[in-house]
C-alpha cells in the first residue's frame, strides 16, 4: 500500500513536470523611492505585453515576480536575484534600471542556468560580462552618437560638452566626442558637473565664456534636468543662439509637462518617443497607458520592458518551457520583430538590440501639451560603445 | 570683471533662495529647540498646494502662494498638537526619529496622491522671462526671490527683536517654566512660532520651486543643504542664517564655475572650516 502511494505521488510529480507548468520571471527594478516612476514604467510595459499577447506561452502559465531595489545598490540587487533563483525558482531574470545592479547579477547566471534580459541599464559593457545577457533597451553610446552628426549638419563646429559626473554621463561625453570629431567638429571644453547640482547658472556662465556655438548635455532624467533646461533659457543662452543637443533622456515624456515652454525646440536623439507613429505603437500606448493609470507618466523604460517580454516569450517558445539558458539565448540571437519603437533586432554577436535612433524636437501639440516630434531617422544603429571598449 | 559680477549675482540669487527655505528651520531649531527633519516635507507640501492651485485650478500666483502658506499651516497645526508637542524638550534622538518618520509618511502620501512626476508652479507673466542687467540676463523670478528673502529677513528680525510676541517667545525658549509662571501662555507661543516656521517653509518651497522642483523626494533631497545652512549660520539667528546663505551660495557658485569636477568639495570644505572655528555657527548663542 505504502509503495503504491509513493508510486502515485511520484507519477503525479512527474506528470506535473511534463505539462502545464508555471514559468516564473523575476523582475528587479526601482518600484519605490526616487526612481519609482521608472519601475512603474517597467511594470506598465510588462502588463501591456501580457494584456496584448496573453499570459500563457503554449500550455505554460507565466508568472511575474517583482523585487524592489529603490536606488543603485549592487549588493541588494545580487541578493534579491539569488533569492529569486533559489527560493522562487525563476527561470528568467529581467528588469534592471541601473548598470551596477545588472553588473552585480551577471556572475550568477551561468551557475543558475538563467538568462538575464536587461530592460534598461544602458552601459555598453554589461552584455560582455556574461553570454547569457540580452538587452532590449539602448546604450548611452547608441543614443548619443547620432546627435553628433546632427550637430555637424546644423553647421555647428565648436561644441562644449556638459555632463553629470557619473558613469552614463562620462559615456555620453565620450560618445559625443568620438562622433563629433569623426564628423570634423571640435569639442572645445568638456565639463563634468556634480550629480547634486541645484543651481546651473555658473555652468551657463562657463558655456557662455567658452565661445562654443552649441552645447551637448547629458543629465539623468528627473529634477536636475528641469533646472538645467530652465537655466539654459533664463540665462539668455537660448536667445543668444547657442544650440542645444542631447540624448533623449533629457526630454523624457513624463518630464515634459514640467519642462514646458523652456524645452520647446530642443533637439534630442533617442530610440523611442511615445508619439511614434505606427499601429504597433498605438496599441502599445493604449495598453501601457491603461496599465500605468496616468498615460502622462509613460516613458522610455516601458518600451524596453515590453520588448524584453517579447524576447522572453520567444525564449520560452524555443525551449518548450524547459530551463535551458544557453538554448534560450541562442534562440533569440538574430531575432527581429516590429517593436512599438520601430523595426528592431537582437544582434547575434553582442546580444544587444539593433534599432532605429530618431532625431526629435520638442513641439507643442494642438491641445497645449508638449511632445517629442520625430523628424529624422537613423536606421539600424548598433552599439558603437562596444567597439570603443576594445 | 564682467564674469566676477555675473557670478556674484548668481551667488546672491542662489543664497537668497536657500535663505527663504532654510530660515523656518532655523526658527524651529534655534528658538524652539526641535530638530525638525520634516521641514523639507512642509516646504514640499507648500509647493504641491501652490502647483495644484495655480496649474489645475488656474488661480493667480499671489493667491496660490497665500493658499500654499495657509494650507500648509492648516495641515501642520494638527500635527503639532498631536505629535510635536510631545517632543518639545525631548532628547535630540527622539526628535530626529519622530520627524524623519513624519517625513517618510509625507513622502509616501505625496507619491500616492500626486504621483512621482515633477510639478512646477506656473509663474505669472510679470515673473517670466529675464531682465537685462546690461552685462548679462537674469531671470525675473530670481530677482523676486532675492526681494522675498530680504523681506522675510527684515520681517522676522523685527518680529523677534522688537515686538511683544518676540519677547514672549525668547522668554519661553530660555526658561519655559519661569515664563509660564509670569503669565506667558507658552503652548500658544510655541504653536504660533511653529505655524510661522511652517508657513515660511511653504513660502520657500513655492518661491524656490524654479530652482528646486517639487517631487515626492524633495522632502529628503535638499534636507542636508537646509541643515548645513542652519548649523553654519547658528540656529535661531536671522542675521547668522543670512550671512551663511550668502557665504555658502558664493562658495558653491564660484566652485561650480571654476572647477565643477570637484563637485561639492569646496562647499563642504567651507562648512567644515566654519564649524571648526565657530562650533555654534557664525552667530550662534551659547546654550543658556
Amino acid at each position: 500500500m505504502k509503495r503504491m502511494i509513493l508510486a502515485a505521488v511520484a507519477a503525479l510529480a512527474m506528470s506535473g513536470a511534463a505539462y502545464a507548468d508555471t514559468i516564473k520571471i523575476g523582475v528587479v527594478g526601482p518600484f519605490s523611492g526616487p526612481f519609482a516612476l521608472q519601475g512603474k514604467n517597467f511594470k506598465a510595459g510588462i502588463d501591456a505585453y501580457m494584456a496584448l499577447n496573453g499570459s500563457k506561452v503554449g500550455d505554460d502559465d507565466i508568472e511575474i515576480i517583482y523585487r524592489d531595489v529603490p536606488q543603485a545598490d549592487p549588493a541588494q540587487s545580487k541578493a534579491l536575484a539569488q533569492e529569486l533563483v533559489v527560493k522562487e525558482g525563476v527561470q528568467y531574470l529581467a528588469g534592471f534600471y541601473f548598470t551596477p545592479d545588472a553588473m552585480a547579477v551577471t556572475p550568477l547566471l551561468t551557475q543558475a542556468n538563467v538568462p538575464l534580459v536587461v530592460m534598461n541599464a544602458a552601459t555598453s559593457a554589461i552584455v560582455t560580462k556574461s553570454p547569457l545577457v540580452v538587452r532590449t533597451s539602448f546604450t548611452t553610446w547608441q543614443t548619443s552618437t547620432p546627435i553628433a552628426k546632427v550637430a555637424k549638419d546644423a553647421g555647428v563646429t565648436k561644441v562644449i560638452s556638459v555632463v553629470s559626473d557619473y558613469g552614463p554621463g562620462v559615456d555620453a561625453e565620450n560618445a559625443f566626442k568620438a562622433g563629433f570629431e569623426a564628423a570634423g567638429g571640435q569639442v572645445v571644453e568638456a565639463i563634468r558637473m556634480p550629480l547634486a547640482t541645484n543651481d546651473f547658472s555658473p555652468i551657463m556662465q562657463r558655456i557662455k565664456d567658452s565661445g562654443a556655438e552649441g552645447v551637448f548635455a547629458f543629465l539623468p532624467s528627473g529634477p536636475t534636468t528641469l533646472g538645467f533646461v530652465k537655466a539654459f533659457k533664463e540665462n539668455g543662452l537660448k536667445d543668444g543662439g547657442i544650440k542645444f543637443f542631447a540624448p533623449g533622456d533629457l526630454t523624457q515624456e513624463s518630464d515634459l509637462p514640467a519642462l514646458g515652454e523652456a524645452a520647446l525646440g530642443i533637439q534630442t536623439t533617442f530610440h523611442y518617443a511615445v508619439s511614434h507613429d505606427s499601429p504597433e505603437n498605438k496599441a502599445f500606448v493604449e495598453a501601457a497607458g491603461k496599465a500605468i493609470g496616468n498615460p502622462a507618466e509613460l516613458s522610455f523604460p516601458s518600451v524596453g520592458a515590453y520588448d524584453g517580454m517579447h524576447v522572453i516569450y520567444k525564449m520560452i517558445e524555443a525551449t518548450g518551457g524547459e530551463q535551458d539558458a544557453a538554448k534560450a539565448v541562442d534562440a533569440v540571437k538574430g531575432l527581429s520583430w516590429t517593436s512599438p519603437r520601430g523595426p528592431v533586432a537582437i544582434d547575434p554577436e553582442s546580444r544587444h538590440i539593433t534599432q532605429n535612433i530618431y532625431l526629435r524636437e520638442v513641439a507643442k501639440a494642438d491641445d497645449g501639451t508638449y511632445y517629442n516630434k520625430e523628424i529624422q531617422t537613423f536606421e539600424k544603429q548598433g552599439d558603437p560603445g562596444l567597439a570603443a571598449l576594445k | 570683471m564682467q564674469t566676477v559680477l555675473s557670478i556674484a549675482i548668481d551667488a546672491l540669487a542662489y543664497g537668497m533662495v536657500l535663505f527663504v527655505i532654510s530660515i523656518g528651520l532655523s526658527v524651529t531649531m534655534g528658538l524652539m529647540r526641535v530638530v525638525n527633519l520634516a521641514h523639507g516635507a512642509f516646504a514640499m507640501i507648500g509647493g504641491y498646494i501652490a502647483s495644484y492651485a495655480a496649474r489645475d485650478l488656474g488661480l493667480a500666483y499671489g493667491f496660490a502662494i497665500l493658499l500654499a502658506i495657509f494650507g500648509t499651516i492648516a495641515i501642520a497645526v494638527p500635527i503639532e498638537r498631536l505629535l510635536y508637542r510631545r517632543i518639545y524638550g525631548a532628547p535630540e534622538l527622539t526628535q530626529v526619529l519622530m520627524t524623519i518618520g513624519i517625513t517618510f509618511c509625507i513622502i509616501g502620501i505625496a507619491n500616492y496622491v500626486f504621483g512621482p512626476t515633477l510639478k512646477t508652479v506656473p509663474l505669472p507673466s510679470e515673473l517670466q522671462g529675464s531682465v537685462d542687467l546690461g552685462f548679462r540676463a537674469i531671470a525675473t523670478h530670481r530677482i523676486f526671490a532675492i526681494l522675498c528673502g530680504l523681506a522675510v529677513a527684515a520681517g522676522l528680525w523685527y518680529a523677534i527683536e522688537k515686538t511683544a510676541f518676540g519677547v514672549k517667545l525668547r522668554a519661553s525658549v530660555d526658561n519655559a517654566a519661569m515664563a509660564a509662571a509670569l503669565g506667558v501662555r507658552t503652548e500658544i507661543v510655541y504653536a504660533v512660532s511653529f505655524a510661522v516656521a511652517v508657513g515660511l517653509a511653504a513660502f520657500g518651497g513655492v518661491v524656490g520651486a524654479e530652482l528646486l522642483p517639487v517631487e515626492p523626494y524633495y522632502a529628503l533631497r535638499y534636507m542636508v543643504t537646509f541643515l548645513v545652512v542652519v548649523s553654519v549660520g547658528g540656529a535661531g539667528s536671522i542675521p547668522g542664517a543670512l550671512i551663511a546663505c550668502l557665504l555658502l551660495g558664493a562658495i558653491d557658485t564660484t566652485g561650480r564655475y571654476l572647477m565643477p569636477e570637484f563637485g561639492e568639495f569646496f562647499f563642504y570644505l567651507a562648512v567644515i572650516a566654519i564649524i571648526c572655528i565657530y562650533p555654534r555657527g557664525l552667530a550662534g548663542r551659547a546654550k543658556g
